[in-house]
């Protein structure tokens, strides 16, 4: 699946199929910090992504 | 995962409150937040005029939003701080938000420009008073969103602090031991003395995740850049290290900045009210009449020494 990161700005393809909390783990992110969206939906940590989504994870922290 | 309160698919989980919501009600759970903090911090009535301070950001539009679907009266302020393309982004998104959102129901955006007005965007003029940009951007926007709601006659002023900004801001100050700025620290901060417009931050029961949430799902285009002039932050440190404890331990910012909260409510009753403190304090500044507890106020001296410097 293509997942794009937006901070720091970083696009990535990685295999599906993995559930939201799995993604996060493997990018050591931390759930509280990031939101993850496909198309225009915000999903669940236990939701599944497939090899054919578009994946956004957003940072939660911005603005200034 | 299934909302909580109907059969909807969720679109958020809130550990620290054990519950799943699908896009509408989580939507009335942030509405009825914000309503809660209006209430119980005496924040304004339907009847008063509310001036919100916008930025393009999440929290800033969010709250402009949500006042508006709440019913009150409200306009709101930009401040352009001439941040090269950051801050042609957040004026797009603020005019965007202003256009289809806003001015529909009757509300309106004021802005200043700091290259217009004070002859120089905010890292110039951090530049030349040597002083570090952040805290230059902070006096900035203190001063003119503080002189704009009283010059226009605004009843209070709104910004946009979320929980995780006051518990990192108290963070900061815990581990300096800075107790002299806690008794600020309050989401309502009252018109102590003449000059000082009364500030409220409705946003103050709801996590940066929530309201970034809130964003999304109610579809207001923000900047999801951080500002460029923010690396490196302190606050940034700890965020990351409250969102980490945040994970491991869900409740743990609410229950730090809430509880902190409670006892300072406590405490200020038996110590005296902020209105008395800046009263004995605050004088007029001898420049700009606004309230200070020097004889020239902060805003007023760097603005002498940026206009000495061109």
């Amino acid at each position: 699946m293509k997942v794009h990161l937006t901070h720091p700005p970083t696009d990535l393809d990685i295999p599906g199929p993995t559930r939201v909390r799995q993604l996060l783990q493997q990018l050591q992110l931390t759930p509280e910090a990031y939101l993850v969206i496909r198309g225009d939906d915000l999903v669940t940590e236990d939701e599944v992504l497939n090899d054919s989504d578009s994946i956004e994870i957003r940072s939660v922290i911005s603005g200034g | 995962m299934r909302c909580k309160k109907c059969p909807q698919r969720a679109a958020i989980k809130l550990p620290q409150h054990n519950i799943s919501y699908c896009k509408d009600c989580f939507t009335e759970f942030v509405h009825s937040q914000v309503a809660k903090a209006i209430k119980k911090q005496k924040m304004f009535t339907p009847e008063d005029r509310i001036l919100v301070a916008v930025s393009g950001g999440k929290d800033s539009l969010a709250l402009w939003a949500i006042l508006l679907k709440l019913g009150y009266r409200v306009d709101a302020l930009y401040l352009d701080l001439g941040i090269g393309n950051y801050s042609v982004q957040s004026r797009h998104k603020v005019d965007h938000f202003h256009e289809t959102v806003a001015q529909p129901l009757g509300s309106t955006l004021h802005i200043h420009t700091l290259a217009e007005n004070e002859g120089a965007g905010v890292k110039e003029l951090a530049t030349m008073m040597h002083r570090p940009t952040c805290s230059t951007c902070g006096t900035m926007k203190r001063y003119h969103f503080n002189r704009t709601a009283l010059e226009k006659e605004y009843d209070v002023m709104a910004t946009g602090h979320n929980l995780d900004d006051e518990a990192a801001r108290l963070l900061g100050n815990v581990l300096r031991w800075q107790t002299e700025f806690l008794d600020k620290q309050t989401p309502t901060l009252p018109a102590s003395v003449d000059g000082f417009a009364k500030k409220v931050k409705p946003l103050y029961r709801l996590t940066e995740r929530e309201m970034a949430a809130y964003a999304v799902i109610n579809k207001i285009s923000y900047i999801v850049d951080e500002c460029p002039m923010a690396k490196g932050s302190k606050m940034l440190v700890y965020k990351d290290v409250l969102n980490r404890l945040e994970t491991e331990s869900p409740g743990t910012k609410q229950s730090f900045y809430l509880k902190f909260l409670d006892k300072q409510a406590k405490e200020q009753a038996s110590t005296g009210s902020i209105t008395s403190h800046d009263q004995q304090r605050l004088t007029p500044c001898q420049t700009c009449g606004q309230p200070t507890s020097m004889e020239v106020c902060t805003y007023c001296k760097m603005m002498t020494k940026a206009k000495a410097h061109v």
